[in-house]
């Protein structure tokens, strides 16, 4: 389509217009991290560290980073073996309610997050509390789990759908057996895309925070958790700024190594 | 070794025990422990709660329903966070349309991966500390007020308005990205044909590239239309004394669940709605 000069300008202007919208407010959690007052007004009287330093030492940030990374590592591990394993069935086999399985995959991140919470946290109290489990940590990952397997399962079987079985056909024939097949020959073809959605299931988590309201119990705070709670104190508030630059800052790293990974699993697969 | 080689003979010859197998824990997971929880969730919308002991009765009632469509404060917000829902998926169509042609027919071939990089990374940071952004943007002396004071206006504040936005920043993304995908499959040869039959720009875009997108528009819209519609912290952080669907919902919780749980069917509701009619449009496969 053969576009005027002045459309072209319209547009270049429009989209500069929209990658502002994008990264202005970014860039201004970056720079208030630096601000020297407690207030949000802008401009800054001055820009200082002092802030980081404190937030270094604050105690309640690095323990919720740490509770945040545990629950990551523990609901990517789940949702690892889960979304592999339904990648498997629903490549590689037909059988009834295949089509309903990966509708139900998707349904814990479709559904409003709202009613995932309420619903796991009213199942947490009537089955685990009478047998003496309270809501902590552990119910945190279990729920965070159940919305992750998607992200594992849509890079697996996006991968076992362009690799067709022949492979291990092969290796069969060449007298391997199950085992010896996967180790030697499936998982090194969907080695790269579980790491691009563990990578996307640990992110996921780490983000996650209505889920997490609703499954931790009393005590256990993840960061998204402190940082919320922490938003409305003005005595926090700029200790909360240096962690959202943090956060900011480390956003970058996860782009990077998906885009790295593969090319296909890093665009479509956020969700 | 010998059991390894057994049991994987075993295995090879019984394709229905492994598909047994590989299917035990992810069923046991997520239809016990995930569908059995919505399930009883969903059942419990049917419950009522002894407004004394604020005990939950478990008789059969619909009364919660009934309350639901009856309440003028319950169809307010119902109506207001559709409402919300829709204008943040219109505007983030309408922002997204010319950033997405830009990335993909008018800059350079040799910048547009970077620039789809540059979409995607907003995608990755923190989605609360995205609000909170909006916050120190709209706060009292904030940045918009400073952009604004040389007009002679101040910035929206807190409230609907600022709800609206944060929300439309948020899903942002996830607008761009299909109608980027879209406008670059878009053949050039289609282009080509038009031109030469006589169409100029604006003609082409309104016969050949507007229906060819708008399916990727329905599929983007699916995403901000649900997402906004089932948000509750931007609106407790941005939205002052708003209140959506899921801010009922989540006031309704400690007191009464069953209410709670009546509430969360709502957007469900919707959302399946939205979808079943986005599907009529060619979106669920362009997802």
């Amino acid at each position: 389509m053969q576009l005027s000069r002045s459309a072209r300008i319209a547009l270049r202007v429009a989209a500069g217009f929209g990658f502002a919208v994008i990264y202005v407010p970014l860039l201004l959690v970056l720079v208030n991290s630096l601000n020297p007052d407690r207030s949000a007004s802008w401009p800054p009287p001055g820009l200082t560290l002092h802030w980081w330093s404190v937030a270094w030492e604050n105690s309640g940030a690095r323990e919720a980073l740490w509770v945040s990374v545990k629950a990551g590592l523990g609901a990517t591990a789940i949702a690892l073996v889960l979304g592999t394993l339904i990648a498997f069935a629903v490549a590689r086999y037909r059988f009834f309610g295949r089509e309903a399985l990966s509708f139900v995959v998707v349904l814990p991140i479709a559904l409003p997050g709202i009613v995932t919470g309420i619903a796991l946290n009213s199942a947490f109290s009537t089955v685990l509390e009478p047998l003496g489990v309270g809501l902590g940590l552990f119910t945190v990952v279990v729920g965070h789990a159940t919305f992750c397997i998607v992200v594992v399962f849509n890079n697996v079987v996006a991968r076992l759908r362009r690799t067709s079985g022949s492979y291990e056909e092969a290796a069969m024939d060449l007298g391997a057996n199950t085992f010896r097949a996967f180790v030697d020959v499936t998982f090194p073809l969907v080695r790269s895309a579980l790491l691009a959605g563990g990578l996307l299931a640990f992110a996921l988590s780490f983000d996650e925070i209505v889920v997490t309201t609703f499954t931790a119990g009393p005590g256990v705070e993840t960061l998204p958790i402190w940082i919320f709670n922490n938003m409305t104190r003005p005595q926090q508030a700029p200790v909360v700024n240096v962690v959202a630059a943090v956060l900011v800052l480390l956003s970058v790293l996860p782009i990077y190594g998906a885009q790295r990974l593969s090319a296909d699993t890093a665009t479509g697969s956020r969700v | 070794m010998v059991l390894l080689t057994r049991t994987a003979g075993a295995l090879h010859r019984r394709p229905r025990l492994r598909l047994s197998l590989l299917l035990a824990a992810p069923l046991l997971w997520l239809a016990v422990l995930y569908l059995g929880s919505l399930t009883v969730l969903f059942v419990s919308a049917f419950w009522t709660t002894n407004s004394f002991t604020s005990e939950v009765v478990k008789v059969w009632s619909t009364a919660n329903f009934r309350e639901l469509f009856t309440t003028p404060v319950f169809r307010q917000v119902i109506l207001r966070s559709v409402g919300v829902a829709l204008a943040v998926t219109v505007l983030c169509a309408v922002i997204a349309f010319p950033v997405a042609f830009y990335t993909a027919r008018v800059a350079r071939p040799r910048w547009r991966p970077l620039l789809v990089v540059a979409i995607l990374t907003p995608l990755w940071a923190s989605y609360l500390v995205k609000v909170y952004a909006w916050r120190l943007i709209l706060s009292e002396g904030g940045l918009a007020d400073w952009m604004l004071k040389p007009f002679g206006s101040s910035g929206p504040g807190f409230g609907l308005t600022a709800a609206v936005l944060t929300l439309t920043y948020l899903w942002l993304p996830y607008m761009i990205l299909p109608i980027h995908t879209a406008l670059e499959q878009l053949p050039g040869n289609l282009l080509d044909a038009s031109a030469d039959l006589g169409a100029r720009a604006g003609r082409t875009f309104r016969s050949v590239v507007l229906p060819m997108v708008l399916p990727s528009v329905a599929a983007g819209s699916i995403f901000t239309f649900s997402l906004s519609l089932g948000d509750y912290i931007t609106v407790q952080i941005v939205g002052g004394k708003t209140q959506l669907i899921g801010n009922l919902v989540y006031s309704n919780i400690e007191l009464n669940l069953p209410m709670a749980a009546a509430l969360g069917t709502v957007p469900v509701v919707v959302i399946v709605l939205y979808l079943l009619a986005m599907r009529r449009t060619g979106a669920l496969s362009s997802l």
